[in-house]
């Protein structure tokens, strides 16, 4: 069945609901999403939006934009940093005009508190820069945009999912989305399609992310020819429950937390003397994987201790509630009197489809595809470079979310409907047929779990040559396994079987650029850490990674970083 | 451990009634009802299904009825079930769509009437002002992930389906306590009718089963004082 829209948009997180809002009511805009838009996982973040109003102690956004370009160890493009830091301020002051109930300070305007890596006067202490609802600021910011498109009526497909993207020489024309609830295959003809479908976590074992962030709208681009920007740097945030990856907020070191280990020893105040546990999440991940490496991790095993104790139990209700009531359900502790065992968990893509400012879709010759856009975590703006910081990326959804909204409104005159060409379903019709009507094969959950461990044991906090090459040609006898997967349902309703097969493809394709692009990087830069060449070299690699599919493989290419304010130093905090 | 999972099954293509599958699982005390679906889904039996996204009791999707109380099957863990099986089966009062899947629509429609977004006029540059103690007071009603299984569990919503639902009703308490809304009168006067705030007589089970552990029925029962005092 063929539908139309003038906009649509895939993915109802943060970066979606702010540019729709933005398009809604100028043009038809239609919003697609694999869960209903509030299941989305910007929900899943805890600790705050950054932005530099000063409300606890004097900020600016220069001290901001700084923060977020050393954060991200100098590979941050900095005109986007410095657009991210500008509109911050605008951007969080927008979301309590929409009704965000955050935190109060004593005379009534928005709390803020600590986080990692943001300082006052560019690295001299830590600053409060991150406003919040509790531990619950990603959710309550996803409920109060999808109140406003509910108030707006914006047009929702709620559990659609993206099966391919469709394009017209050159320049995106549609869409092609299965229904979950009845099997149907769609093409969506469209003038501007907007990808914003997250990051893509579950190519790791131990993950914060959702299942429905499998990275379908990046792999469907890198398929297409479009260049994937950054792959390596892979954010392990340091405090993930162990062993089951559940996160525990940064805000918990914001409101005084201390990470210990088995000596009880603070041990942050080895690596990072002025900031300790509020370094940046690379930094402190790879000090809990040393600490664990050189036996001190809790009993000499792989992990070790997040201390709330003299938090106090008042304050931990009212500002970690959530991550109390994780504790107590999941692990059976009470955060006030005991201590949390935690290891690092992979959270955040930096990199992704590369973007302009305002959301264009850079093609292989780094100029904008026509009619494809693309905000958030599954874009590369790069506002993050080598690494993000903590509570930078609520205020990149918002802020680069709105920024393609406006540019895609403005773009829209230009933008005529373009026929869709033959069959524009075919490939996702034949791949459903070909995967239901195998006889015997392997299920995908088999593969998954071998690509989840290969990539949790090769391409984690700590990168080799030799690990890597193991990894790819892991993963090259997964992708040929891949080609007999099958499934025990032959369903249209709601047939996860078919889904999850489908998402693997996306799966083995992203984890292929990330061990490709991280083989690639011989030095050590953010999240990057390659043990064979553990320092940074900015004479070589101070340059942004490129990797595109050609009929010959795959092909890397550079693109220089823009470097404006800040000239790259030593990263020391 | 060894644990029984006895599983409501449907299929509306080729069944004409629901049945049960029992299926048996190795489990860890500290995993959750969740990952043992999934590992029956990913080691046995492909067919069934269910909906599950963020996995600690966040995005609200896997809501279902485990021994005959509605929970999350990411917030539940195998420590804590009684006995040696375990009944899995749909949230009940909704439509079953296929297994564990159910039709929430009426309840999104449910939350869509009581205007779940600020009513306001132009606000000044910066933000509004709001007091501490006015922000607490959404402190609770702000937890709701919208998970529906409150309504599931609810008595009132098992027999009357044009009850506004517990849920539905945190959406509204949410507005009306939020000090920057401009429309709390009309936002009480419009629960103010049997099916609305008055149909909830105090059986009290959408509080025990909340798994964000929102006072649900207390804040009905003020939603209900600050309508008599309008009159």
């Amino acid at each position: 069945m063929t539908l139309r829209h003038d906009v649509v948009i895939v993915g109802s997180g943060l970066a979606g609901l702010r540019a729709a809002l933005e398009v809604a009511g100028d043009a038809d805009v239609a919003l697609v999403s694999k869960v209903f838009p509030t299941r989305s996982h910007s929900g899943a973040a805890q600790g705050g939006i950054g932005a530099a109003l000063g409300n606890e102690e004097p900020d600016s956004w220069e001290w901001h934009m700084y923060d977020t370009v050393k954060g991200g160890d100098y590979l941050t493009d900095q005109d986007a940093a410095e657009v991210l830091a500008k509109d911050a301020p605008r951007a969080v002051y927008e979301l309590e005009h929409l009704g965000v109930p955050f935190n109060r300070t004593s005379d009534g305007r928005i709390a803020q508190r600590a986080f990692g890596g943001h300082t006052k006067n560019f690295g001299e202490a830590a600053i409060k820069r991150a406003c919040h609802a509790a531990d619950r600021t990603g959710r309550v910011i996803l409920d109060t945009l999808f109140g406003e498109a509910v108030k707006r009526g914006i047009k929702v497909y709620s559990e659609y999912q993206l099966m391919d993207l469709v394009f017209t020489d050159g320049a995106a024309s549609g869409v092609v989305l299965y229904e979950a609830a009845n099997g149907r295959v769609h093409t969506v003809g469209a003038r501007a399609v907007m990808l914003a479908t997250g990051g893509f976590g579950k190519v790791f074992k131990t993950t914060s992310n959702c299942f429905a962030n499998t990275g379908d709208g990046v792999y469907y681009c890198y398929r297409a020819g479009i260049p994937l920007q950054d792959m390596e740097f892979v954010q392990f945030h340091p405090t993930g429950i162990y062993e089951l990856g559940v996160l525990i907020s940064e805000a918990a070191r914001g409101e005084g937390g201390i990470l210990r280990n088995r000596d009880g020893r603070r041990f942050m105040e080895d690596y990072a003397p002025t900031i300790k546990d509020l370094a940046p999440r690379d930094m402190v991940s790879r000090a809990i994987v040393t600490e664990i490496r050189n036996g001190r991790g809790i009993d000499g095993r792989d992990f070790v201790h997040l201390d709330l104790t003299h938090i106090g139990r008042e304050r931990l209700a009212e500002k970690l509630s959530d991550i109390s009531s994780f504790v107590r359900d999941y692990l059976g502790i009470d955060a006030a009197t005991d201590l949390i065992p935690v290891s690092p968990t992979c959270h955040y893509m930096m990199g992704g489809i590369p973007t302009d400012l305002d959301g264009r879709v850079l093609g292989a010759a780094m100029d904008p595809i026509p009619g494809l856009y693309a905000a958030g975590e599954c874009a590369c703006v790069s506002v993050h470079g080598a690494n993000r910081l903590g509570c930078n990326s609520l205020v990149d959804l918002v802020v680069f979310g709105r920024r393609t909204g406006k540019q895609i409104r403005q773009d829209l005159d230009a933008l005529q409907r373009l026929e869709m060409e033959g069959e524009p379903a075919e490939r996702t019709v034949e791949t459903i047929h070909r995967i239901k009507n195998r006889g015997r094969g392997e299920r995908a959950s088999t593969l998954r779990y071998e690509l989840q461990r290969v990539m949790t044991e090769e391409c984690s906090v700590y990168r080799t040559e030799s690990g890597l090459d193991d990894a790819l040609g892991r993963l090259e006898g997964l992708r040929a396994r891949y080609e007999s997967v099958t499934v025990d349902s032959q369903g249209t309703s709601y047939n996860m079987d078919l889904l999850e097969a489908i998402e693997l493809e996306s799966l083995l394709g992203l984890g292929e650029t990330i061990l490709l692009s991280a083989r690639n990087r011989v030095e050590s830069r953010g999240a990057h850490s390659r043990e064979d060449y553990p320092e940074r070299d900015d004479e070589n690699w101070l340059k942004h990674t490129l990797i595109r599919k050609t009929e010959k493989g795959s092909e890397i290419f550079y693109k220089p970083v823009a470097i404006t304010r800040f000239e790259p130093k030593a990263r020391t905090y | 451990m060894r644990i029984q999972f006895k599983i409501f099954r449907f299929d509306p293509e080729h069944d004409t009634e629901p049945y049960y599958k029992t299926y048996t699982v190795e489990a860890d005390e500290g995993e959750r009802v969740l990952d043992c679906l999934n590992r029956i889904r990913w080691e046995q039996d492909g067919t069934l299904s269910l909906r599950m996204s963020c996995a600690h009791g966040v995005c609200g999707s896997d809501a279902m009825r485990i021994d005959g109380r509605c929970a999350l099957a990411c917030r539940k863990l195998v420590r804590d079930l009684e006995g040696d099986e375990v009944l899995i089966e749909p949230l009940p009062t909704f439509t079953v769509l296929k297994d564990l899947v159910v039709d929430l629509t009426p309840f999104f429609e449910k939350v869509d009437m009581v205007r779940p977004y600020l009513i306001a006029s132009d606000p000044p540059e910066k933000e509004r002002l709001q007091s501490h103690e006015d922000n607490l007071k959404m402190e609770e009603a702000i937890r709701c992930i919208l998970c529906a299984c409150c309504v599931g569990q609810c008595p009132v919503s098992n027999e009357n389906e044009k009850f506004l639902g517990p849920a539905p009703l945190v959406q509204a308490f949410r507005r009306i306590f939020d000090s920057r809304d401009e429309a709390r009168e009309e936002r009480l006067r419009q629960l103010d009718y049997p099916d609305g705030v008055w149909a909830c007589v105090n059986h009290f089970e959408c509080t025990r089963v909340c798994p964000k552990e929102i006072p649900v029925t207390r804040s009905i029962n003020t939603m209900k004082r600050e309508i008599k005092k309008l009159e």
